[in-house]
């Protein structure tokens, strides 16, 4: 079971206080007030990366906070590099694998 | 027959008989025994049948790596388990163990005519033998299939044991209570560290249980052990034997299964038979020590035949002698030590057959002062004996030439071809594995966790490096962890170093083509077995694995990793890092059901939500069903009534007069703030701007892909407060999917959400009189026709309890929803029900609830669609606020497949004969004669038997649907096909006229 660092609560905490939401910093199309193509909004939402190592993922600390918020994990080994608050900025890749060396 | 104990050998209590039963037969062991090594002391070598080729097979480890000796052990009725492992199950007095996978006897065995025909069971042998012809499938392979898989026999009967969990916090799990285990514990648990030691024994000690000869800085080998785990109980160290570690998982968490009755002859019954751990630990050191390897030569798995470290356990930790008459074969100086042990207990050593040319000179003094003969550079080319090894044929070997054969007799056959790390749970960790040149093994080398490995389990041999390695592990890990910590040293004497080499099969002059040398004992595959696959194309380790089954047993090759490596590397002509490992997954060893299933049974197998008045429903005779997780009244039936009966009956007493239904399980959101009902516009298709407090809406949710997602009737209660209602099922989701769109889309919008699901009791009152019950009951508020119409809402009091009354109807009758707080719904519920028998007032349930509603055509969101359906599909387009510039699902409806021709659209279905019951999921065909397989073009989603249709009446999802009504469609059924016309939805009171009384 992974521990996870919720952003919001600033506690690190069992994986089983959090659920998974899918791949980070995938906007919705502003449909309201622009034209968003077929292929546009299929990209929305179906593409998605499938990445082998870090991967921005989103999850929510669903029996805590509430809240959900961002993550960059490796997805084979299921490090968490970082988590992060939906408002802050995506951090560098390159960054962050300089930090966890 | 005679006894193979010796007297004031070993750690069990002689004075304390036990005794149990073997296949029916009562042995005499004692307190401190296995079942192996009671057998044993009583001359028993044969213990099993082997898995494919039923050969007889005795035990040839003292440990939980055995591959052989399994059984059926059994405690009373339930306590049945299968391939218990006889080298760890302890006796107690009447334990009954059977012998496996043989008939009539473990004596004789039919089975082992498998033997005879081995050449039929090579390599791979699922593969190629149940080919053909297909039809045999059936009626032979797959019978056959199922008699040969597996060992033993599970257990038919409930285990009427229970098991426990625990979760754990510690700073140093140390696992492996041996030399280095100990040595590690101590320094950490010096430090001051909290620090947890486990072993799979009984007892901690370890290597040192088996060599007593060892002094530890002055100090006999078990004294010192008994010192040690004294002084770490002292500093607090939590030191947990008969546990083992069964699996290494992310961030340092260790799965434990400690083992807590399985050894007692009458356990209390409220004892768990075991307890799995969950165990975060700050610093893990892996002490878990080396597995020895079997030498691979023709009968090598004979009765008789064990491990050389093995037979040294049974003699020195059992007291156990395991032959009048041993032979030793060997790579590796350690099995010596088993020899000279064994001689100077008595047993007669014919040889010590060393496949290497040149043996230490202290061995061979050690041999020639016990008048031992040595026949060094030799090889064992076949064993005979039926049910025990009875002789062994070995040959010198000079310049790779087998020389001359000698037979020399036996009665035991003590064989090493070295050690092996024990590398699985570092491999949990998906650690990488370095090649050993020198030592022939992988070792442990980039680690992914906060872990150290100390002792034989990277390599070290011998007591004395075991054991300051792992003091220098334990100081370190300490260091790790912020402490000052420095390694103890010890000085250890009458160690046991040794060194050896590793082998492939070893070379013989017979034939290698009908050797039976085998690598994996439990699974019987052979050397030939994985030199075959190799040449049948078998080029990575995992196929050959796969396709011989080598290593797939329970033990997951403990000993027969690298054995089986060296001889594929060999076949494949390439160095054995470049073949590698497979993977080691865990449990380490097979672990029960119920360890892993602990609490999580019978009625705490899963949460069952019920609602306040479900004990009125129990009370008054409810039959229930699941709904998600609610368990809700599924109908009332009366003295006598069949289900159909009764939802009849509850039907017709609604729509004549009045009945009643627990709604509380609907779910409910409560969004308020400034921007509320903005936030509704956007995530509802509905337009709700111009809804006015006090009034109510069907709300319609999609996902941005246009399907639908939920519904539910949803009321204003001021201008900055909706209360939503979702489906049963759909609560949490719809909650976290309103959230997911609040924060991370719309993050600007002032809006809370609060489930209140659970808050609320809900009581749907459904008839034409239930105005009539309700008013006299209703404080603050008109309910008359013109001043509460239909889809209304308002708070009021209800039989003096605070309220929030809808005027709302899933049945097409003048209906009510009155919510009160869920600590007052049976209250209410009984107020109601006395009030209401003047109105024949008729509780139903869910059934009634579906029957009712589908004769008004109202849909049931995940029955009548499944997540591929639009509004245009479920024909309730209406609920769309077209004009609204965007809400999700507006783009999603706009994609070109979801504004085809042809999808699925939901119609009403009604059978040509006027009585056929359609079958829910049923499908549906336009031409009933066309060959098979047909096209489907839909299937039924509901279907009842409606009374006020008098007529059974359904919904499908079908193929351009909505253009078809008045056609004929056909529906196949195993009794036949059944033509039903397509219609609207509506099949009562279309006008809704009712609703409006
Ligand atoms: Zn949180």
């Amino acid at each position: 079971m992974l521990l996870i660092r919720c952003p919001y609560c600033q506690q690190t905490l069992p994986e089983l206080e959090f659920t998974y939401a899918g791949q980070a910093h995938v906007a919705r199309p502003d449909a309201a007030n622009k034209q968003i193509s077929d292929e546009e909004w299929r990209d929305f939402l179906f593409i998605r990366t499938n990445v082998k190592g870090p991967h921005y993922e989103r999850w929510r600390h669903a029996h805590g906070c509430g809240r959900f918020f961002n993550a960059v994990r490796d997805t084979v080994s299921d490090r968490f590099l970082i988590t992060y608050k939906v408002e802050d900025p995506r951090p560098e890749l390159s960054d962050l694998l300089e930090k966890s060396e | 027959m005679s006894s193979f104990r010796v007297p004031g050998r070993g750690r069990i209590d002689h004075q304390s008989p036990v005794e149990f039963s073997f296949d029916g037969k009562k042995i005499t062991g004692v307190k401190g025994d296995t079942i192996a090594s009671a057998l044993l002391a009583n001359g028993i070598h044969l213990m099993g049948r082997s898995f494919k080729y039923h050969r007889p097979r005795g035990p040839v480890s003292a440990g939980s790596e055995e591959p052989n000796a399994l059984m059926g052990t059994r405690r009373g009725p339930g306590r049945f388990e299968p391939n218990t492992r006889a080298t760890v199950q302890e006796i107690w007095h009447g334990l009954e163990a059977t012998s496996q996978n043989r008939y009539p006897s473990l004596e004789f065995d039919i089975g082992a005519v498998n033997d005879r025909a081995y050449m039929l069971f090579s390599a791979g042998f699922y593969y190629k033998t149940f080919m053909w012809p297909k039809s045999f499938w059936d009626k032979v392979y797959e019978p056959f299939i199922r008699a040969a898989a597996g060992l033993g026999v599970s257990p038919t009967e409930t285990d009427p044991d229970h098991y426990a969990s625990r979760y754990l916090h510690t700073d140093v799990l140390v696992i492996g209570a041996g030399p280095a285990g100990l040595a590690s514990a101590l320094a950490s648990a010096r430090a001051g560290l909290r620090v947890t030691l486990v072993d799979e024994n009984t007892e901690a000690g370890g290597t040192l249980l088996s060599e007593p000869q060892a002094v530890i800085d002055g100090s006999q080998a078990w004294d010192w052990v008994e010192k040690a785990v004294a002084e770490l109980k002292s500093l607090g160290a939590r030191v947990m034997t008969r546990t083992t570690a069964i699996g290494y998982y992310h961030q340092n968490m260790v799965a434990l299964c400690e083992k807590l009755t399985d050894h007692l002859p009458a356990p209390a019954a409220n004892m768990p038979r075991e307890r799995m751990w969950r165990v975060r630990a700050g610093q893990v050191i892996l002490a878990q020590g080396a597995l020895e390897k079997p030498l691979v030569f023709d009968g090598n798995d004979r009765p008789g035949v064990m491990l050389a470290g093995s037979a040294q356990t049974y003699l020195n930790r059992y007291g156990v002698r395991v032959g009048n008459s041993a032979v030793i074969v060997t790579s590796h100086d350690s099995a010596w030590y088993a020899a000279f042990d064994l001689a100077d207990a008595g047993t007669k050593i014919q040889a010590i057959v060393d496949t290497r040319a040149n043996p230490d000179s202290t061995l061979l003094e050690g041999a020639k002062s016990r008048s031992i003969r040595v026949l060094a550079g030799y090889t064992a080319t076949r064993t005979e004996g039926r049910l025990r090894v009875k002789s062994v044929r070995v040959n010198p070997v000079s310049n790779g030439k087998v020389g001359a054969p000698e037979t020399l007799t036996c009665d035991c056959l003590l064989m090493s071809g070295g050690w092996t790390p024990s590398l699985h749970l570092f491999s949990h960790t998906k650690g990488s594995l370095a090649w050993d040149d020198e030592k022939q093994t992988f070792l442990p080398d980039r680690k992914t966790e906060d872990c150290e490995i100390a002792g034989a389990g990277r390599g070290l041999w011998g007591i004395g490096a075991a054991i300051n390695d792992g003091a220098e592990m334990g100081a370190l890990v300490a260091r790790h962890l912020g402490r000052d910590a420095v390694a103890a040293t010890y000085d250890v004497a009458s160690d046991r170093p040794g060194t050896g080499i590793s082998h492939k099969e070893l070379p013989t002059d017979l034939n290698p083509g009908k050797a039976r040398a085998f690598v994996d004992y439990q699974n019987d595959v052979t050397a030939k077995d994985l030199r075959l696959a190799v040449r049948e194309g078998m080029h990575s380790i995992e196929h050959v694995k796969r396709y011989t089954t080598n290593g797939m047993a329970t033990d997951q090759g403990k000993m027969s990793n690298i054995n089986g490596l060296n001889i594929a590397a060999d076949a494949l002509g390439k160095p054995q890092p470049k073949v590698g490992l497979t993977t080691f997954r865990p449990p380490y060893t097979p672990t029960t059901f119920g360890a892993f299933v602990g609490y999580h049974k019978g009625d705490h197998f899963d949460v069952t939500r019920k609602t306040p008045i479900d004990s009125w429903a129990e009370e008054n005779g409810a039959v229930f069903e699941p709904v998600s997780m609610w368990r809700r009244a599924w109908y009332f039936p009366k003295d006598g009534e069949d289900m159909d009966a009764a939802v009849s009956r509850e039907c017709r007493a609604t729509r004549a007069s009045l009945g009643m239904f627990d709604a509380s399980t609907l779910g409910k959101i409560e969004v308020v703030g400034p921007d509320a009902v903005e936030f509704m516009n956007r995530m509802y298709t509905n337009p709700w701007t111009k809804l006015a407090p006090g009034r109510t809406r069907y709300g319609l949710l999609l996902g941005d892909d246009g399907f639908i997602r939920d519904d539910g009737v949803i009321g204003r209660l001021s201008d900055d407060r909706f209360h939503v209602t979702t489906t049963t099922g759909g609560a949490a989701r719809v909650l976290n999917m309103m959230e997911d769109y609040l924060q991370t889309e719309w993050p600007d919008l002032d809006v809370w959400l609060t489930s209140t699901t659970e808050q609320w009791a809900t009581i749907a009152l459904n008839g034409p009189n239930a105005r009539k019950l309700l008013e006299p009951l209703v404080e603050g508020l008109d309910i008359s026709a013109d001043a509460f119409p239909h889809m209304s809402i308002a708070e009021c009091k209800v039989a003096g309890l605070p309220a929030r009354l809808f005027r709302v109807s899933f049945t097409g009758e003048l209906g009510f929803e009155v919510n009160v707080p869920a600590a007052h719904g049976r209250e209410l519920w009984e107020i109601l029900w006395e009030a209401g028998q003047q109105y024949d007032i008729c509780p139903y349930g869910t059934e009634t609830m579906h029957v009712l509603r589908a004769e008004k055509g109202y849909i049931i969101v995940g029955q009548d669609t499944d997540g591929t359906v639009t509004p245009y599909d479920a024909g309730i387009s209406w609920a769309i606020g077209k004009s609204k510039p965007d809400f999700v699902g507006k783009r999603g409806l706009e994609r070109p497949d979801l504004v085809a021709k042809g999808r699925k659209q939901l119609v009403g279905l009604l059978s040509r004969d006027g009585k056929t019951k359609l079958e829910e999921g049923a499908q549906i065909v336009l031409d009933p004669n066309q060959p098979i397989p047909m096209k489907m073009v839909g299937h039924v989603t509901s279907s009842y038997h409606s009374d006020a249709a008098g007529r059974p009446i359904a919904f499908g999802l079908v193929e351009g649907g909505h253009d078809k009504m008045g056609d004929t469609i056909y529906i196949p059924m195993p009794e036949g096909v059944i033509e039903a016309e397509v219609t609207g939805t509506v099949f009562y009171d279309p006008e809704g006229a009712r609703l409006k009384l």
